[in-house]
């Protein structure tokens, strides 16, 4: 069944506080087998200019994916997740992430649109500070194989 | 905050170092946990195959991670990395044997922008077929 078009614009609430620990960004920088001392070392990251130890450039998916399960798990959407596939992503950072920043997100349905019968949903995570300050902004675009609407 | 490297001697067409970047199974089951994202078909063959895949495939976002590496090595300062962004085209295949799949990736400068940063486009293969599309990075430089 094809998406609901209704859902563009759609904002959903913010996420629960999060804060990005020392530990949580050198598991990250394990998992992606990155020895950079920036991620694990407080000297080596405050010799870059850095307060603390830094997260790598997309470690904010342990966050955002949080937003966007809102959306993909929103029962009023409708969407089967065995049809997901992730399309495309990317992270526009208005600063550094350090360890020590408490962080909200806030999803929202960017645009719906049908292309050779899949389904594309265009989301946007706002990653901000829980004092307000906008960090980053992620987006993604998470393709429904075969569920828009066919034509004949 | 800035790169170490600088930006008065860079232009178009200035290579980024390429890296090679080998996968195992374990390494997915690794950023499952590091990740939070436990989709079977990062980690169970009988479910990957009935979905209709060749086998496990990689997290794109571990793939993604992993691409960005060549950047942030080449930058001296991952905080310098202030977009990127990436196409999933292909999956990156990680069979269950000693060797795995192996992620080649490579990078040049494609464009110079205002603020003395600079764009890089990267292609990130796996076995030959190109994995990633449109992959690009605007990095702060010194």
């Amino acid at each position: 069944m094809p998406l609901d078009p209704s859902f563009i614009g759609k904002r959903y609430p913010p996420s629960e506080s999060y804060l990005v620990s020392r530990e949580k960004i050198v598991e990250f920088a394990d998992a992606v087998g990155d020895p950079n001392p920036a991620y694990r070392n407080v000297d080596a990251a405050r010799a870059l200019g850095h307060p603390d130890v830094v997260a790598p450039p997309t470690f904010l998916v342990v966050l955002t994916m949080r937003a966007s399960a809102q959306v993909v798990f929103d029962p009023e959407l409708g969407l089967d997740y065995s049809m997901v596939v992730h399309g495309e992503q990317s992270f526009t950072y208005e600063r550094p992430v350090h360890a020590g920043d408490e962080l909200v997100v806030v999803g929202s349905v960017d645009n719906i649109r049908s292309v050779a019968g899949n389904d594309l949903l265009s989301l946007r995570g706002e990653v901000s500070t829980t004092a307000g300050e906008l960090v980053c902004t992620a987006r993604s675009t998470i393709v429904s194989r075969g569920t828009a609407a066919q034509e004949g | 905050m800035s790169s170490t490297v600088n930006f008065d001697a860079v232009e178009v067409g200035t290579p980024v170092p390429s890296q090679s970047f080998p996968l195992k199974r374990v390494d997915l089951i690794r950023y499952c946990g590091a990740s939070g994202d436990f989709n079977v078909i990062h980690w169970n063959e009988r479910i990957a195959t009935s979905v209709g895949l060749p086998d496990v495939i990689a997290h794109g976002m571990l793939t993604m991670a992993e691409a960005v590496r060549v950047v942030t090595d080449w930058a001296g300062d991952p905080g310098a990395v202030i977009e990127y962004g990436v196409r999933f085209t292909r999956p990156v295949v990680v069979p269950d044997d000693d060797t795995g799949a192996l992620l080649e990736v490579s990078g040049v400068v494609t464009e110079l922008l205002d603020g003395r940063r600079v764009r890089v486009e990267l292609t990130a293969k796996s076995g030959e077929q190109k994995v990633l599309g449109q992959a690009r990075a605007v990095v702060q430089l010194g």
